[in-house]
């Protein structure tokens, strides 16, 4: 098909289905990179379709494929429940019991800092399904999941660090993670997430936060 | 034909969903379908801020907040809706806080806020730090934490669904009907309270912020059950869209120091809005953008402008206008400094433009953005269904779906994610109260009868012509003619064009057969749910002959309070559109000239 340089691949696979057929199915939300939806294989690396533009490709045939490890439904969409389940293991909300005080918490910007990085995260799974440990054993908790209990334990207001390092200690925790950094490479949003899993292993290592 | 029963049924799962869920499931069984997993609601894409007159940086109050909105909604907002929104406003972003949302902080390490479009000291009229943030996505926040919030409390999900009815049994709210997208299973949800958050309806125009799934569904299903939907013809278009894609670029680059040039150079800010130049209210802005081009001043000749946040223009016009920071030091910013406050701006940049905001102005153009107008309810979040405000028990909307109305004809940034939460929590403690105060109602044998027609109707499409033609022609019409700026001949030649179109589009191709994740058929349900919005749009601004907030026509460009100080309602029952209209609830601020 013609194509601009800018247009999106997302806007391709629109087209395709707007004009051509109409039963090929993707998930596609917001369009722009950040809601998550439409994580897919383009030419072979975990991307948004929504943030690949025809140029960046450099190539005239474009290949689209589902993401690997995750059960394929139908053409791009893959079956997320198990994603979402690993992310649910981790206790990925903030505890703190104590009373809240009438106004905010105060934290300061240096421990704000701390967790931005980590704070990014839009589930959008490339990570997870570009981990060659997550392909061997799909019972990885994989590293969104340990993404998203690193925004907690490092919050200086949240109370269950220890609890989260104990589930994250387990047989299909960390460990399973052997710093190949294909999910730093996939993540559409820059997250440092081999440096966030490795803060994490220091953090079960040491029985210290800081 | 599965059918679940819960006290309270939210359909939608964003941020007014996931709230009015939240409070909801304390007292009542609760369950939220969406046809999105809830973290790719739109809510998220959100960028600016959420607006509450901590006076954190700089002294600030409620009234304050509320008098910005009444006249940001050009004095069409109902002034009791939003002096309780902005009174909320304050602990409702402690509350959030206290969930554990990551605020930007300042240095004592309270909440960071920052300067927004329309929101002033009142007695200088100079802007005032009411935005509260979290870097450039304060949207993106807002929803993790939300959803967060709910796997803690273990709300039941029904993700996938796709909400097609609302089941009303003797005109009550009995439950809805869902379809399965993973499965194309028709099921029934029996409730006693169905709330409505399904956000807004851009995608019927071209260029727009909204995401491909913001179809107004809950609009739509209203309409055809006989309720009235309400000041459609305001719907807001952001002055900064990235040119020709329309995603979004936020207002905070202005509030930050970023300014809007025209081809000649020229902040043209300065002629339109005196006092706060480039930090007018939306509709103000975007009008004065669309004159520039249209009078030739737009880049090269075409049809952008410029937003130019590079450090030595904000620097420069920081000092020409007297900027300063709370200490009263000069306003000063340096290139690590925008690194850090807009890094997500500044990725959309480079990634869609090639453009480095830090180094190179960002081409620009009005996006189609939000909905001012919506399912009508009280300040309960109730559903009514006239201008008497008659109430139809059990049905409660919320969000950007629901019209208030606080934002009136126009609104302030900032103040959608507030109204979010004000009236998501609202919605959702006030439906669970109600629910559990009343027994189920039976229901009719026949109650997904009508949305299973509608589906088979559409699955036995096989020969016509695709859905992409008739999608790009809608919005390209209502882009054209029922933009930022309208007129009679426009609009007339726009409603003429929607209503072949409704006619077209009894004749389309479904390719898909399938019973798995049938998108095709799904979003040709969509595309019928965007013609009725285009169709109750364009009626609406064609009787509407004043000039007011986001609704401009050319050939009546002046507000007329005497004529057209309220609210319109409007219903499309079996194809015929009806027009009536509403009073605008006025307590403290009598309408004057809206003036920036």
């Amino acid at each position: 098909m013609e194509a601009e340089p800018t247009d999106r691949v997302l806007d391709l696979l629109e087209r395709v289905k707007g004009y051509q057929d109409g039963s090929l199915s993707f998930r596609r939300s917001c369009g722009h990179g950040v809601c998550g939806s439409d994580a897919m294989r383009i030419n072979g690396r975990n991307r948004l379709a929504c943030k690949v533009l025809v140029k960046d490709l450099g190539a005239k045939k474009i290949v689209v494929e589902p993401l690997l490890g995750l059960r394929v439904i139908k053409d791009l969409i893959v079956d997320m429940e198990p994603f979402f389940e690993h992310y649910e293991t981790v206790m990925p909300f903030l505890v703190n019991n104590e009373p809240p005080p009438i106004k905010e918490r105060l934290q300061s910007p240096e421990q704000r800092v701390r967790i931005d990085d980590t704070t990014k995260c839009i589930l959008c799974a490339a990570c997870t399904t570009s981990c060659p440990s997550f392909w061997a054993n799909d019972q990885y908790v994989g590293p969104a999941a340990i993404v998203n209990a690193h925004r907690f334990i490092f919050d200086s207001r949240d109370r269950a660090a220890s609890e989260r390092l104990r589930i994250l200690s387990g047989q299909f925790g960390v460990y399973r993670c052997h710093t190949i950094f294909n999910c730093t490479d996939a993540c559409p949003r820059d997250i440092q997430i081999t440096k966030a899993i490795g803060e994490v292993k220091k953090a079960i290592a040491t029985g210290s936060l800081d | 034909m599965k059918v679940h029963q819960f006290d309270v049924i939210v359909v939608g799962a964003g941020g007014a969903g996931l709230m009015a869920a939240l409070y909801a499931s304390q007292k009542a069984t609760t369950a939220v379908i969406s046809k999105l997993y809830p973290t790719r609601s739109h809510t998220g894409a959100a960028q600016g801020g959420v607006g509450a007159a901590l006076g954190n940086l700089e002294e600030d109050h409620p009234e304050w907040h509320t008098f910005d909105t009444v006249k940001g909604s050009d004095y069409l907002g109902d002034q009791d809706a939003i002096e309780f929104m902005c009174n909320e406003a304050v602990q409702a972003i402690y509350e959030l806080e206290h969930m554990g949302l990551p605020f930007s902080r300042i240095p004592d390490g309270r909440i960071a806020q920052r300067p927004f479009g329309g929101h002033t000291n009142n007695l200088t009229g100079k802007p005032v730090r009411r935005s509260c943030y979290a870097a450039d996505r304060t949207g993106h926040m807002i929803l993790q934490t939300l959803y967060q919030q709910c796997i803690k409390n273990n709300v039941t999900f029904f993700d996938e669904f796709q909400v097609l009815d609302l089941i009303l049994v003797d005109g009550v709210a009995a439950g809805v009907v869902a379809f399965e997208i993973a499965t194309s299973e028709v099921h029934i949800f029996h409730a006693n309270a169905v709330i409505f958050a399904t956000g807004g309806h851009g995608r019927i125009w071209k260029i727009t912020s909204n995401a491909f799934t913001l179809s107004g569904d809950g609009i739509a299903i209203a309409l055809r059950r006989g309720i009235p939907a309400q000041d459609m013809e305001f719907f807001q278009f952001h002055p900064t869209g990235i040119y020709k894609l329309g995603i979004l670029i936020t207002e905070g680059v202005r509030g930050e120091g970023g300014i809007l040039v025209n081809g000649k150079g020229e902040r043209f800010m300065e002629r339109y809005a005196p006092r706060v130049k480039d930090l007018a209210s939306r509709d103000v802005v975007s009008r004065a953008m669309y004159l520039e081009t249209r009078e030739g001043r737009g880049v090269n000749g075409s049809d952008y402008l410029y937003l130019d946040v590079r450090p030595e223009t904000v620097n420069k016009y920081a000092a020409l206008d007297g900027r300063t920071f709370p200490d009263g030091s000069p306003y000063r910013v340096t290139s690590e400094e925008l690194l850090a406050k807009l890094p997500d701006i500044i990725d959309f940049c480079r990634t869609y433009l090639g453009v480095d905001p830090i180094d190179q102005p960002m081409p620009v153009q009005p996006t189609a953005h939000y909905a001012m107008g919506g399912i009508p309810t009280n300040n309960y979040g109730q559903v009514v269904l006239d201008e008497k405000n008659t109430v139809l028990p059990g049905l409660y909307a919320a969000g950007e779906t629901a019209c208030v109305s606080v934002h009136g004809a126009n609104r302030l940034g900032t103040n959608s994610l507030l109204d979010l939460i004000v009236f998501g929590k609202h919605a959702g403690i006030n439906a669970a109260e109600y629910a559990c105060s009343v027994n189920f109602q039976r229901l009719p044998s026949d109650s997904a009868d009508f949305a299973i027609q509608e589906i088979e109707r559409l699955r036995n499409c096989k020969e016509g012509e695709p859905l992409g033609d008739i999608t790009q022609e809608m919005r390209e019409v209502m882009m054209d003619h029922v933009g930022v700026f309208r007129t009679k001949e426009g609009m007339t030649e726009a409603l003429n064009k929607i209503r072949e179109l409704k006619e077209r589009f009894r004749h389309i191709r479904i390719d898909d057969c399938g019973e798995v994740f049938n998108t095709n058929l799904l979003n040709a349900w969509e595309i019928g749910n965007q013609l009725n919005l285009a169709e109750v749009t364009t009626v609406s601004a064609l009787n509407r002959t004043e000039s007011r907030g986001a609704h401009s026509r050319e050939d009546y460009p002046k507000r007329d309070d005497k004529k057209w100080l309220k609210h319109t309602l409007t219903w499309l029952k079996d194809g015929e559109v009806k027009l009536r209209y509403k009073p605008v609830v006025i307590t403290k601020f009598q309408p004057k000239e809206r003036i920036y």
